[in-house]
């Protein structure tokens, strides 16, 4: 089944849409690329698509997000080339979340530094509390 | 791994948090993928057929606004498959599919009447907020497995 992707990149990332595309070029992926302002769309099957957003989100992993993508790139339903110019639908959302994006990204990197949250491990319950639990009954 | 709805249904951020931690984010551009893309392409030019409408009536009586039955008919599936559910109090800047209030209102409805683990959260406006924001996300994922 053929998929579509939005690759979007943190605007304070290092890394810019052109280098995605060329990493995807260089890839030999059989997918098709287009380049936009704020990211990278890709379009192919889906375990092709899956298996090259790994290798993207390497890049930077705090840094690159990935969002679904209902029609193909350039498909004359969205494409605003055919529909008269102005944003496509669905762009102000990616443009209102982007503005987030940083803040996402330097707290995805900083627990990456710090760790995941660990867990409190289970304790045994202490022998004095059991025996009030049995003096209670 | 668990399904997870969504909230903004169309949320770059949240679809991306739950993809990265391991699990499945159900997103509204799936289902338009299917209806879009499908070869048999009934009803140009977004294959919308009279069977939406029915799925539509599924979530919202026949008097509700067309919009709404409408947008059900891609967000109501979604809400069934759901096995967990992340959603994101007055992001203040819906638009497109998730741009209708009153969709909304029904959509959270219908999530939090289903009786499945559900985050509530605000979109963060500091670093602290989004690490908070990350924690929690990574937390209650953690705990659905």
């Amino acid at each position: 089944m053929l998929v579509t992707k939005y690759i979007i990149m943190s605007s304070e990332s290092n890394i810019l849409p052109s280098d995605i595309a060329m990493k995807i070029y260089g890839s030999g992926y059989d997918v098709l690329v287009k380049e936009t302002c704020f990211g990278v769309i890709i379009n192919g099957e889906k375990e092709v698509v899956e298996a090259l957003i790994k290798e993207i989100r390497s890049l930077d992993p705090s840094g690159i997000f990935i969002k679904d993508r209902g029609f193909p790139p350039g498909d004359p339903r969205r494409c605003r080339g055919r529909r008269g110019g102005g944003a496509r639908p669905g762009f102000y959302m990616i443009e209102s979340e982007s503005k987030l994006l940083p803040m996402i990204s330097r707290a995805l990197a900083s627990e990456g530094e710090s760790g995941p949250i660990v867990k409190e491990k289970a304790r045994p319950l202490p022998l004095k509390r059991l025996e009030e639990i049995v003096n209670e009954g | 791994m668990a399904k997870v709805i969504v909230y903004p249904p169309t949320s770059m951020i949240l679809s991306d948090l739950v993809d990265r931690m391991g699990h499945k984010a159900l997103v509204v551009p799936e289902v338009v993928r299917k209806l879009a893309t499908d070869n048999n392409i009934a009803s140009p030019p977004l294959n919308v057929t009279s069977e939406e409408p029915k799925k539509g009536l599924r979530y919202a009586a026949v008097d509700v606004p067309s919009g709404i039955r409408g947008r059900m008919a891609l967000i109501g599936p979604i809400i069934d498959e759901a096995e967990a559910a992340i959603l994101v109090q007055d992001p203040g800047w819906l638009t497109g599919c998730a741009g209708c209030n009153r969709t909304n209102e029904l959509v959270r409805l219908l999530i939090r009447t289903k009786g499945i683990p559900i985050l509530d959260l605000s979109y963060p406006n500091n670093d602290a907020e989004a690490r908070d924001f990350v924690q929690k996300i990574r937390k209650f994922l953690e705990d659905l497995k």
